[in-house]
């Protein structure tokens, strides 16, 4: 019956990228373009394109910003939420001003980044963290101004201090809200990562996927591509593996509701 | 048996609280004096909008009242008084989904500041007085509306409160869950000597607990008569309610509560010489 299960969800998953896959090769084996090379082509290119030294040289650095420039913007964007959700008059204030820079697209940021903070890897660190902070910080403000008001009576009632009521209280309850936010925030952060890259570098998934079109290796182009769907896909499955740890209550509570 | 004490527990001095200023001003409270004595266990009962939850806010400090003042303990209450737990009518909001049972009752000690060992043995007692001995590692949403109440309580108790009040508890829950946790809370009285004061809309209900019932004119609120309860300490749910005594106090409270509604029209402001009159 185990069995019989598993090889119906291993079906019911691979079957669309299976044919998918087939269509793919079957079509670029038929037509022989040089711009939609066949899987085939693009998995034997793979390993001399990227486990050959790119792996360290440029992928790992790659994460490296990726993973600096997420963490700031958690961190910037979780503390300023927080005050900002607590104060009622300073959230009218400035709600308005985060509405308005999350609204620019960050990819413009890149250029005048690149004249402040030069082309190093603090540049694409800051283009990454600024890309990511405002979903971040938008929704912890929301998770906080929506406490309920009987939670926060309890609080206040059994003389909780500012300490535990933000610990126990104030951080737990946003806490679903702060995920939605960070979950916007890693996707907005692989785009910046590559950008940033494309721009000005010399390492990188980016810099090297447009050093492959330059040169015409298409091949080896597509396959840069692809490692970046792994990429996205492999934080995906981290980032969910957290979440279900920080927010077992919350999961809990809502499947238990429907 | 009971005598009124020269040094209440609890006593609320003219109590009035008004929303907003000038012509849209409310008035929800008008003159609330009483005074509760040590290990009493008072009722207060009014009809729908009688400002109980004004009330209860100015009384567990948080809310400033426009005039008068609630003193717990021979001091004024300015803010959340340490020696007071309040148990609400939404348990399901009131007790925190992200805890554990056992963390939700030991929150508010650690807020007290109780060394660990101190804190374990108090939680354990108070969710074993409540019967919930074996769920203490379940969240609160795991488990029943009358369950979570329990938990409700137990951490009101674990707290050691001088005074424990209560905003219509059981509203919420099904009748014989209801009956089972009335008696729960006439027990805990007991045994642990707490000093209760219980708000409830549920006539029977306050005079099945109550040792005094106070009963409440709608909004702005007085107090319209003081109701003692003469039924024996022993009480339970088929033979204490089978009492012509019982019966009599209900029929009592009930036609106050009607005369309370008939009463807001026309009250103007100054009633608070009739209320000083029917109270303690």
């Amino acid at each position: 019956m185990k069995t019989g299960k598993l090889s119906a969800w291993l079906f019911v998953t691979l079957a669309v990228p299976a044919v998918i896959l087939a269509l793919w090769t079957l079509l670029a084996e038929l037509t022989e373009s040089l711009y939609w090379p066949s899987p085939l082509a693009i998995a034997r290119v793979f390993p001399k394109a990227w486990l050959d030294g790119r792996m360290t040289e440029d992928v790992l650095p790659s994460l490296v910003r990726l993973a600096l420039g997420y963490l700031c913007a958690l961190a910037i964007g979780i503390a300023v939420g927080l005050v900002v959700g607590s104060v009622r008059r300073l959230r009218l204030a400035v709600e308005p001003v985060f509405e308005f820079f999350r609204a620019i697209p960050p990819p413009v940021l890149v250029p005048i980044m690149m004249l402040i903070a030069g082309i190093g890897d603090g540049m694409k660190i800051s283009v990454i963290a600024f890309g990511c902070v405002w979903p971040i910080l938008i929704n912890t403000v929301e998770g906080v101004r929506g406490i309920d008001g009987v939670q926060i009576d309890t609080a206040r009632s059994y003389s909780l201090r500012r300490r535990q009521r933000l610990l126990n209280v104030t951080i737990p309850s946003a806490a679903p809200k702060i995920f939605v936010g960070a979950r916007q925030s890693l996707a907005i952060g692989l785009i910046m990562m590559v950008i940033s890259e494309m721009f000005a570098a010399s390492n990188g998934l980016g810099y090297n996927i447009v050093q492959f079109q330059r040169l015409f290796q298409l091949k080896e182009m597509w396959s840069g591509i692809i490692l970046l769907g792994i990429i996205g896909v492999a934080a995906n499955a981290i980032f969910k593996l957290v979440e279900k740890r920080c927010l077992r209550w919350y999961l809990g509570m809502q499947s238990q509701e429907r | 048996m009971q005598h009124v004490e020269k040094h209440p527990i609890l006593s609320v001095e003219s109590l009035r609280k008004v929303y907003g200023a000038g012509a849209g001003a409310v008035e929800a409270i008008g003159n609330l004096d009483f005074t509760v004595a040590r290990n009493e266990l008072i009722c207060i009962v009014g009809p729908s909008g009688a400002g109980k939850t004004t009330f209860l806010r100015c009384l567990s400090g948080l809310l400033a009242p426009t005039s008068g003042q609630v003193v717990l303990e021979g001091k004024k209450v300015e803010g959340p008084p340490e020696g007071m737990a309040v148990v609400l009518q939404e348990y399901s909001r009131s007790l925190y989904p992200w805890m554990t049972v056992y963390d939700n009752v030991e929150l508010p000690l650690k807020a007290k500041g109780l060394p660990a060992g101190e804190r374990r043995t108090a939680v354990t007692e108070a969710l074993g007085a409540v019967g919930l001995s074996s769920s203490t590692k379940a969240y609160p949403w795991q488990l029943s509306g009358g369950m979570q109440q329990r938990v409700a309580i137990a951490r009101a108790i674990a707290y050691r409160p001088k005074i424990l009040v209560m905003d219509e508890p059981f509203a919420a829950v099904d009748a014989q869950t209801r009956a089972e946790l009335e008696d729960l809370v006439r027990d805990l009285w007991q045994r642990l000597g707490v000093t209760v004061l219980f708000v409830t809309h549920d006539i029977d209900e306050s005079v099945y607990l109550g040792q005094r019932v106070l009963v409440l004119s709608s909004a702005p609120t007085f107090i319209m008569e003081e109701v003692r309860i003469g039924l024996p300490d022993e009480r339970d749910q088929l033979s204490t309610r089978a009492l012509p005594e019982f019966a009599r106090l209900r029929t009592q409270v009930y036609e106050l509560i009607q005369q309370a509604k008939l009463v807001t029209y026309r009250t103007e402001r100054p009633v608070a010489g009739e209320a000083v009159s029917h109270s303690v």
